[in-house]
């Protein structure tokens, strides 16, 4: 039996076994979406667990890596929506080395807290396109929406941030 | 300024403020805390007290062997 149907079957060996081949994947995925190591580790035992959960609704001949990044996605989306609006950035995650003297610190705060107050939908496929620069077919895979729709949302995730900055007074052609 | 442009700008401006994850490494095994999570789910589904599975019994036979007496339940809930 392949480890896949044995999963699926409910063998715990073969769940542990797949835990450890995509663990660091499905944590890295989470923590360039929710910004954060602690939550990042807490949502990848939650995805993991509803993989686990959902084992019988698996097509063993379907991409378990696919699989469980969709889940992953899912589990990041419902924690930036539960989430606290103002979520600090962990300085580690974010290099401050990278940052553009030209564009002035006050700028940059005004940024930032524009963008943690996106609704989460719009925040999570604009961290992955715009901040991560993730391929628009990856995002559209992972979130189980089409790439249209990744289009849209990004668009309107931009629209959503120029209005804001310009109520927060932010000079957005600042650089 | 086309949609196009206007994108751009913006991603500039955001990875200014909001740099990419760089350090994405995973640091320790996550096995042991999905184990107890699994077994604490499993737990809670088969940790109902014995006297609610009772009660439900109970009320289910009153319920088959005296239906006159739903509505009677149904005004006092």
């Amino acid at each position: 039996m392949e480890l896949l149907e044995r999963f699926a079957a409910g063998d715990l060996e073969a769940f542990e076994a797949l835990f450890r081949e995509h663990q660091k994947e499905v944590y890295a995925w989470i923590v360039r979406i929710v910004r954060d190591r602690g939550f990042a580790e807490d949502l990848t035992v939650e995805t993991f667990w509803r993989i686990y959960r959902s084992r019988a609704r698996f097509d063993t001949a379907g991409n378990f890596r696919a699989w469980a990044r969709r889940i992953a996605t899912n589990a990041a989306l419902d924690h930036l929506r539960h989430a606290r609006r103002e979520t600090v950035l962990p300085e580690d995650l974010a290099s401050a080395a990278a940052a553009d003297p030209a564009v002035r610190r006050e700028t940059r705060e005004r940024i930032k807290r524009a963008f943690f107050q996106l609704p989460a939908k719009y925040r999570l496929v604009a961290t992955l396109a715009l901040i991560e620069g993730e391929p628009y077919n990856n995002i559209a895979e992972a979130a189980g929406i089409s790439i249209a729709l990744v289009k849209i949302r990004v668009f309107r995730a931009v629209r959503m941030l120029r209005r804001k900055l310009n109520s927060l007074g932010a000079e957005v052609n600042a650089k | 300024m086309s949609n196009e442009e206007n994108s751009k700008e913006m991603k500039g401006l955001l990875r200014q403020a909001i740099a990419p994850a760089k350090d994405t490494e995973l640091r320790r095994d996550l096995w042991p805390q999905v184990l107890r999570k699994l077994e604490e789910q499993t737990a809670l589904v088969v940790s109902v007290p014995w006297f609610d599975w009772a009660l439900a019994a109970i009320l289910s036979a009153v319920l088959v062997f005296f239906p006159g007496s739903i509505p009677a339940l149904l005004y006092h809930l």
